[in-house]
């Protein structure tokens, strides 16, 4: 008896919203078939692609809808036959090929909730190895690495956990910021949704490396799919001995809980996130007193993004110096780049540091959606600033980006073509900033709402060059004045768009 | 989906939640889940239970955008406005939807069928634009695309 064939078919949010659950549904009902519901490798925009296992090497087709199922099967697509929409192999396909893998490595591979396929490719081996070795090792690999955040600081890792590490008191915390709300990010999410247990052992080596029993994930309300699979993979990891008491036999216990947020972009900054994950309203917390020092509870806690902490068990895996190989000056490491906008080729690439914008546009992204020309970029979510094709050579690294007034943030890089009118995206930055404002502090409170009337009155054409020079000085006490960088960063897309692209405010 | 509220319901909730005060984001979600809404009742019932002033649940209540206090639509429709769907047109569908349905953001059809709100991206950037219907996020959304999703699930046109 042959075996039936296996088809994967991804459960992952862009797939899923483009039909993926559909062409599963087909899929198994025209054929005996074994369906994986795999997660994504990142190729958004052939999704939803669905493989076939044929010898063990894996043949994609994309993107499928329902409405190609039949003839996918008329061109005997289980034995990897021809057909319009044949990718060939998916490891061969260019947008993967040419990138580098590491915390990502697994993602479109393996089943997200099967604790074989994570062991049987190098799952959890960077949890044993901590457990043999110690918190010590742990925290000299991390520091060695060059781990920096990237969450949007870029914060050094190693550092943060020593302070932990170091802080006086028995209960301490890890909490992972799963909040992502950077407009043009979504690398925390597909790596939740297609290999959670890499997150799962990011957290408990980070707990075990600073001396905590407790992690919470705090995930945004606006993923739930995100939600279903990380809970499913929370609770499949405490049944096999990986999370819970004495972690696979060993003396160390940690347990991680799950909480939502509720809409509100500002409870991605750690302070206002650890009010929220108390309870409260997410309002920003004066620093210092540091949240390694003081921060869940008023306890020591480790605040860490997603793929900060995705990034760990393959450090203390495969090493230090490993890792560290990749990258660029300070900016050690890959960093999983988001295409998103106009783009043709959207989707996760995960590069080492050093690689140009316009590469990633041109080479990855293939240009845009539209076909017209790129006009602006806006790179690090709704704070960043945005470039315009003069700026598309700077190597991407943390510390280049500064120099030219961006940040790298989460990684997000969003395309718009000639079509988008610029006053219009400065007036939005103003306006995100007073709608999302915890409301704590005057200059962004209230400078935010001015910063809307004054846009529209430039635009209104009253008074534009007094309005244009109170617009800069209102940016000025909004970047001096803020506590935090959501009023003291909304200048920087604002101030960008009326420096970069000046006729867009005359008409 | 709409449930009538009940306070012995009510008061399970909060305690599947330990009702413990640090819990009160959590127990507001599954407010919304099981009653659409966070009504005066409720803030009232769960200040008391987890020994908080009603003036800290509803500071709580009024921070976040996901806990509506009136009862919505039977579906919501939630149009991304953040920066990638705007570069794929989310402004145009926005004017559309509103247009076609008769109401702006935050509003409901006059058949309680649909409300219509905003959302500040669902991760769905590279499908741009993005909408999500209750709790499923559909890519590439165009306004033909909106008019048969919101026509599916039994919304008014
Ligand atoms: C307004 C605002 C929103 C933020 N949103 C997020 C977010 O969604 N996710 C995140 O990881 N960090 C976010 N951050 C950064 C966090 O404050 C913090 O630096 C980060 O979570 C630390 O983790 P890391 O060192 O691993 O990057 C935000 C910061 C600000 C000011
Ligand atoms: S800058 Fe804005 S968000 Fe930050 S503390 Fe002040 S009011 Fe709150
Ligand atoms: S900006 Fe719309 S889904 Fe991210």
């Amino acid at each position: 008896m042959s075996q039936s064939v296996t088809v994967y078919v991804p459960r992952e949010t862009a797939a899923v919203s483009m039909g993926a659950q559909g062409v599963a549904e087909k899929i198994s009902a025209l054929g005996d078939v074994r369906i994986v519901r795999n997660g994504s490798w990142g190729m958004s925009w052939l999704e939803p692609l669905i493989e076939i296992d044929v010898n063990g090497q894996r043949i994609g087709y994309g993107p499928v809808t329902a409405d190609d199922v039949d003839s996918l099967f008329a061109a005997g697509f289980l034995q990897g036959g021809d057909h319009a929409l044949k990718l060939g192999p998916v490891a061969d396909v260019p947008y993967l090929k040419n990138q580098e893998r590491w915390t990502f490595r697994r993602c479109g591979l393996i089943d997200p909730l099967s604790v074989d396929d994570y062991r049987a490719n190098g799952g959890f081996n960077g949890l044993e190895t901590a457990l043999n070795k110690g918190p010590e090792f742990v925290l000299d690999q991390i520091k060695a690495s060059g781990l920096r955040g990237r969450g949007g600081a870029g914060f050094p890792t190693g550092i943060k956990w020593q302070t932990v590490a170091d802080a006086a008191g028995e209960q301490k915390y890890i909490t992972c910021n799963a909040d992502e709300g950077d407009s043009g990010t979504f690398s925390d999410r597909i790596l939740m949704e297609s290999d959670p247990f890499t997150l799962i052992e990011g957290i408990i080596i980070a707990g075990f490396a600073v001396g905590a029993s407790k992690g919470y994930v705090y995930l945004r309300s606006e993923y739930p799919l995100a939600r279903r699979v990380f809970a499913e993979a929370l609770s499949i990891a405490k049944n096999c001995g990986w999370l819970g008491n004495r972690i696979q036999g060993s003396g160390f216990d940690f347990d991680i809980d799950l909480h939502l947020g509720a809409g509100s972009y500002v409870c991605g900054e750690e302070t206002a996130m650890l009010e929220s994950l108390e309870g409260k309203a997410g309002l920003i917390r004066y620093k210092p007193p540091l949240p390694a020092i003081e921060g869940l509870f008023g306890k020591p806690t480790v605040v860490n993004n997603v793929v900060t902490l995705g990034s760990v068990p393959d450090i203390i895996a495969l090493g230090a110096e490993a890792y560290a190989s990749f990258g660029v000056g300070r900016s050690k490491g890959t960093l999983a780049f988001q295409l998103a906008g106009n783009i043709k080729q959207g989707g996760l690439v995960e590069k080492a540091f050093g690689l140009t914008l316009r590469e990633l546009i041109t080479d990855f992204g293939g240009g845009t959606a539209s076909g017209r020309k790129i006009r602006a970029v806006q790179i690090g979510g709704p704070l960043g600033a945005y470039f315009a094709d003069e700026h598309l050579d700077t190597p991407l690294d943390y510390e280049a980006f500064a120099k030219v007034g961006g940040m790298i943030g989460h990684g997000g890089i969003v395309v718009f073509d000639d079509t988008v009118d610029m006053a219009e995206q400065a007036r939005f930055a103003m306006e995100f900033c007073a709608i999302e404002s915890c409301g704590k502090c005057t200059p962004c409170r209230i400078g935010s709402v001015r910063g809307v009337e004054v846009i529209d009155r430039i635009l209104a054409n009253e008074d534009r060059e007094e309005n244009l020079n109170l617009l800069s000085e209102l940016c000025d006490t909004m970047v001096d004045g803020s506590l935090c960088a959501m009023g003291g960063m909304t200048p920087f897309p604002v101030r960008s768009a009326v420096k970069y692209f000046p006729e867009d405010f005359k008409r | 989906m709409a449930t009538k509220y009940d306070k012995t319901i009510a008061s399970e909730i909060i305690n599947q939640f330990g009702a413990k005060p640090e819990m009160l984001v959590q127990v507001l979600h599954a407010f919304v889940q099981r009653y659409s809404f966070i009504s005066e009742e409720a803030i009232r019932q769960i200040a008391n239970e987890l020994n908080l002033s009603n003036a800290e649940v509803h500071g709580v209540v009024s921070f976040y955008h996901d806990f509506r206090t009136i009862a919505p639509g039977q579906h919501v429709v939630k149009i991304c406005q953040a920066e990638s769907c705007q570069a794929m047109g989310s402004r145009q569908l926005t004017a559309h939807a509103e247009r076609t349905l008769g109401i702006s953001l935050h509003g409901t059809t006059v058949d309680g069928q649909v409300t219509l709100e905003p959302v500040y991206c669902l991760g769905n950037c590279a499908c741009s634009p993005a909408v999500m219907i209750d709790e499923t996020v559909y890519g590439r959304v165009s306004p033909d695309k909106l008019d048969a999703l919101i026509e599916d699930c039994g919304g008014s046109r």
